[in-house]
């Protein structure tokens, strides 16, 4: 045990296992202080709607109270009811006020109380379907913890998989227990977890690495940078897991610059965590070594394909190269390279925490464990949704998203991004699971599921996914670069009423050209939005082509024709 | 020393035999398909390959079919294994590469009868060589730049389709790295250094390795009128061998 204690009575490193406890029983006593907490969710969302100002004024009215041990105002992680934001939560109680704005401050206090002195529709009901049907795992926190302070992470228990990992287990053993557990890659193509690892591991290099992949993307989709910004420790500690399994002495977070949040709050808890020992040398007291830095992506959507990651990371340009050899092979710098996903890594602590039996027994048979949603467009309770692998669409879009508002119906939901597909509502049984996904022609992909009602005309969707695809084409390869281009003048004279049928069947012969040529998924997926609609709404395609008309009335007033008339002049 | 336990790398080497097109062939472990069928006369296409120069795998000319695979794999950066069966020949294959090669023609503005290289294109040849006797997608008609600063060479944007060939050998044989690509995806174009013109270029050695790698018209040397250009590009795998010899004293 270190000796030297620093003004907090926290222990300065984390030498051994009773150090960490030492620091988890002082910060649960600090927080025993305090007989109420109240948290403010300081994600994205909630800060766009200024929980930053209800923060404040929250602190301040808590201190204007005078008994300065009734409530401890901090910072919070996201509820995942996005919809209702700035979000704040009332613990022990467990009371979730929503749409609060700086003026209900007071009266917030003022409920810890008196409950009814608090406004209908501010009370968010917290025992709603959303959050009963939900499985947290990875977000098992629900938000209830400080995302910036690593000792409130320490005080329920975070970084003892870690110390127990490194100090009483062999890497053999770590990756055994991932193989147990039945993880697979959370970055959408559910490759097995501990077999990626172990491949790592037994790949001969002078170095290896880690990389955290937290690229995300996907139009529509927002989970990882969810969960970066709300259990930052927890994904390191996943990823320095993943470093002592397979022999890595040096890891990169690659997150995109459009999560400013995200990477303050990863740079930050970097920061912390290597200043009490548990990154850089001597980890934990032990002799394993690694170091871990961020590095920002400019923009690109191709730099989440791995080798196109590892080539930015090198300071090259982002362009994929064929596979093999993969990156497990040779990666970055020509090394074995581990690449995950960030809710792969947020997973590795629970499993090392709970064991990999309790962590298989949830999920299907193929796919263990829990996956999170960002669930967005026509859909009632939009957010990050957290649910066991298996749910079917229905339950997670009717029952935990609350259906389609405003009267109108379901027409289709899209998964998996720019290389996902449209899944029909005949079809809303499905499991959602990667096997089930891809066998509908979509992909499970990082999580984005974006609902659609009646107003979406699905030629019009299709067309918004490829250009996606053709403006961030890297253009190494030939049927990407242009076969997109092609795509999408194609999908655009279709909603102008300009095509034909025989353009119906190039553009079909072209998709299957651009998915089996391409080099790297980006490619090979692009052409999926328009395979997938073509399959269930071909209806819409025919009647843009042969009636020049839109029936969802968005390329043109229903009922109106889409060639637009001659200027007079 | 390997783990095979042999000093050198070469001894290393292992022979595998293979099936391409039906015929069975051998050729070594680290060998390409692409090398393993050139060796035994099976022709496939490619227009990004260029003997001496790094592999690229970008034209997907040389996509070829290998049994257990669900992906077509480039025969240029695909290694060869022990009972591999490889076919490089099938409906499939052609379908798709004439319609890469339409891609090209579509991507960029290639007026061949007017063009330095006719006659002498490889693009032309491919097209040639695989039955593209119509472009069925329509033509893009970007709009494309010429950059004839340089003293000796001319680069003509109309008829780059991209391959890189240049990029490569001025960085990996001449070691210059004048060229390179700006933007991305059907924006992209080449440049040299940070986007000045290829005249002012003050990595440039003007040594006209990048003229003979191209495969098309788009480099050319100066004064050269309609299919008067002719290029010589297999003297850079000798430039390559003899780089190797020298490094590996």
């Amino acid at each position: 045990m270190s000796e030297q204690r620093n003004h907090d009575n926290y222990p300065a490193r984390v030498d051994s296992a009773d150090d960490l406890g030492i620091m988890a029983e002082t910060e649960r006593t600090r927080q025993q202080q305090f007989k109420n907490r109240v948290f403010v969710c300081m994600g994205t969302a909630c800060q766009s709607c200024g929980s930053a100002d209800v923060l404040a004024a929250l602190k301040k009215a808590a201190e204007a109270g005078g008994d300065e041990t009734s409530c401890l105002v901090s910072k919070g992680g996201c509820q995942g009811n996005c919809a209702a934001a700035p979000l704040v939560s009332l613990q022990p109680q467990d009371r979730l006020y929503q749409h609060v704005k700086s003026e209900d401050a007071q009266v917030l206090i003022n409920s810890i109380s008196d409950q009814s002195v608090v406004a209908k529709e501010l009370v968010c009901d917290n025992k709603a379907p959303f959050f009963e049907k939900q499985k947290r795992v990875v977000t098992e926190f629900r938000g209830l913890i400080d995302p910036e302070r690593v000792e409130e992470y320490i005080a329920v228990g975070g970084f003892e998989p870690l110390m127990r990992a490194v100090s009483e287990m062999t890497p053999e053993q770590v990756i055994q227990e991932m193989r147990k557990s039945g993880l697979r890659g959370r970055g959408g193509a559910g490759y097995p977890t501990g077999l990626k690892w172990s491949t790592v591991a037994k790949s001969p290099g002078a170095h290896r690495y880690v990389i955290c992949n937290a690229d995300e993307g996907d139009p529509g989709a927002f989970m990882n940078r969810s969960v970066l910004e709300d259990y930052p420790f927890r994904v390191l500690e996943g990823m320095i897991i993943a470093a002592y399994a397979v022999g890595a002495d040096h890891g990169y977070v690659y997150v995109r610059a459009e999560y400013p949040l995200a990477v303050e709050r990863v740079e930050a808890a970097l920061k912390s965590i290597r200043k009490i020992g548990l990154l850089g040398n001597n980890i934990g007291g032990t002799k394993f070594s690694f170091d871990a830095e961020v590095r920002l992506g400019a923009g690109a959507f191709v730099c989440g394909e791995e080798t196109a990651l590892i080539s930015s990371i090198e300071g090259g340009r982002g362009l994929p190269r064929p596979r093999p050899p993969y990156p497990a092979e040779s990666g970055l710098w020509g090394c074995p390279t581990l690449i995950n996903n960030v809710e792969t890594y947020a997973n590795v602590p629970v499993i090392m925490q709970r064991g990999a039996d309790w962590y298989s027994a949830i999920g299907t048979e193929k796919c263990k464990g829990t996956k999170t949603f960002a669930l967005s467009g026509r859909v009632k309770n939009t957010g990050l949704v957290e649910v066991p692998l298996g749910t079917t669409l229905q339950e997670v879009i009717f029952d935990i998203g609350g259906g389609v508002p405003d009267g109108h119906a379901f027409k289709a939901v899209q998964t998996g991004g720019p290389a996902g597909g449209c899944i029909p509502a005949t079809l809303l049984d499905t499991p959602i699971d990667y096997e089930s996904l891809q066998a509908l022609g979509s992909f499970m992909g990082s999580g984005g599921m974006i609902v659609m009602d009646d107003t979406s005309c699905m030629v019009d969707v299709a067309k918004f996914f490829m250009q996606f695809c053709m403006s961030e084409s890297c253009g190494k390869c030939v049927p990407c670069r242009v076969g997109t281009v092609h795509l999408h003048d194609m999908l655009d004279r279709m909603t102008k009423g300009e095509s034909s049928m025989e353009e119906l069947e190039m553009m079909e012969s072209l998709c299957d050209m651009v998915k089996d040529t391409s080099l790297c998924g980006l490619g090979q997926g692009a052409p999926n939005p328009v395979v997938s609609t073509l399959k269930f709404f071909r209806g819409e395609y025919l009647a843009h082509i042969l009636n020049h008309n839109c029936p969802a009335g968005v390329c043109a007033p229903v009922g109106e024709d889409l060639r637009r008339p001659a200027c007079a002049l | 020393m390997c783990a095979r336990g042999r000093r050198s790398a070469e001894a290393c080497m292992r022979v595998v035999t293979l099936t391409i097109n039906g015929h069975d062939v051998s050729g070594r472990d680290d060998e390409t398909v692409l090398d393993v069928s050139r060796a035994h006369e099976i022709e496939i296409p490619t227009l990004c390959q260029l003997d001496g120069i790094s592999a690229w795998g970008g034209c997907r000319l040389c996509l070829v079919e290998i049994e257990g695979k669900p992906k077509l794999q480039p025969a240029c950066t695909t290694v060869v294994s022990e009972d591999m069966v490889i076919l490089t020949e099938s409906a499939k294959l052609k379908s798709y590469r004439k319609m890469i090669i339409e891609m090209l023609f579509t991507e960029g503005n290639h007026i061949c009868s007017v063009c330095v290289s006719n006659g002498n294109c490889e693009l032309q040849h491919m097209a040639q060589s695989l039955g593209v006797d119509h472009v069925r997608l329509p033509y893009l008609y970007p709009k494309r730049e010429v950059d004839a600063t340089h003293e000796r060479f001319v680069f003509d944007g109309n008829r780059c389709i991209l391959c890189t060939r240049c990029v490569r050998v001025c960085d990996e044989v001449e070691g210059a790295h004048t060229w390179d690509i700006q933007g991305r995806g059907i924006n992209s174009k080449l440049i040299t250094d940070l986007g000045t013109p290829w005249g002012e270029s003050t990595s440039c050695t003007s040594c006209g390795k990048c003229v003979e790698a191209c495969p098309t018209g788009a480099l050319f040397e100066k004064g050269k009128g309609a299919g008067e250009m002719t290029k010589e590009p297999q003297f850079l795998s000798y430039l390559a061998e003899m780089k190797k010899a020298k490094e590996s004293e």
